[in-house]
């Protein structure tokens, strides 16, 4: 998919929180949303996305890894699913058990991308999201 | 003659992807990453590079911290620094370095500390590998920008 090709979603102003311990990856999937169009902030483990939404932020979508210290991507889902946050939650994660990639599901994600993600692993989470947008 | 300079550059520096990609030590995600330079992140590869770069050798300096105490027993605190190798790895593309990383992994699984410290050797050695293949790669980027930059008016 060739740059002119990429839907921009500037229009919808839609607004996205990256939760991933691993800076590596933060860079890449701030790039990859800011490469859409879409607004966003990053945060290094569940604990603080859940403070960030106690401080009153909100996003239409949440990309979260699953192994983070403190709190983890699994019990940060639940956590936030318990507040009523019903922005929408892309579980991203390296590897995951078929066990472990359920219990990520039942803690109240949306949808589910392994990692590495790529532009269209993400136009794929946006579309099944509804937030996918033709030009 | 300056034109020819920048072609022969843009010649190595292909020459030298190609090569990387053949050994399979670069895979596609390199190229995402690539393209996901523009004019906003001019420098993205080569910034995201040095984020790899830092966050690996601490991991590498801690792998090798906790393998080296004669009481280690700790596992699991392997297990979760090679996530972090396997999936930054994977991220950049940098396929030899992951799968090595995997191979280790399974060795912590396995609580084989022979089998640890062998898949250490092996992770740094194709780690330093690929850094000096980068900054060969960095290096002749930073020509071909110079020898583009030199030119004569028209």
């Amino acid at each position: 998919m060739t740059r002119e090709e990429l839907p921009n979603l500037a229009e919808s102003k839609l607004t996205a929180l990256v939760v991933d311990d691993n800076f590596v990856n933060q860079s890449i999937h701030q790039k990859l949303l800011s490469r859409l169009g879409i607004q966003n902030d990053v945060v290094c483990n569940g604990k603080e996305a859940v403070d960030a939404h106690c401080s009153g932020r909100n996003y239409d979508l949440i990309l979260m890894d699953m192994d983070m210290p403190i709190m983890n991507g699994t019990q940060a889902t639940k956590r936030l699913r318990e507040m009523g946050i019903e922005s929408k939650i892309a579980g991203v994660t390296t590897r995951a058990n078929e066990g472990e990639k359920k219990e990520f599901m039942e803690a109240g994600l949306n949808d589910f991308q392994e990692k590495p993600l790529t532009i269209s692993k993400l136009l794929s989470i946006l579309h099944k999201l509804d937030f996918y947008v033709q030009t | 003659m300056l034109g020819l300079g920048v072609d022969r550059l843009q010649a190595d520096i292909n020459r030298l992807l190609a090569s990387l990609f053949h050994q399979g030590v670069l895979d596609e995600h390199f190229l995402q990453l690539q393209q996901l330079q523009d004019e906003t992140s001019p420098n993205f590869v080569y910034d995201v590079i040095n984020i790899y770069f830092d966050e690996s050798e601490k991991l590498l300096r801690n792998l090798r911290l906790l393998l080296m105490d004669r009481e280690f027993s700790d596992y699991k605190k392997i297990g979760l620094h090679l996530n972090q190798l396997v999936g930054s790895s994977s991220s950049i593309g940098a396929r030899r370095v992951r799968n090595v990383c995997v191979a280790f992994r399974s060795a912590s699984e396995l609580s084989n500390r022979p089998g640890c410290l062998r898949g250490l050797e092996v992770v740094e050695h194709e780690y330093h590998y690929l850094k000096n293949m980068m900054h060969e790669l960095f290096q002749l980027e930073q020509q071909r920008l110079l020898a583009a930059g030199v030119r004569y008016p028209i």
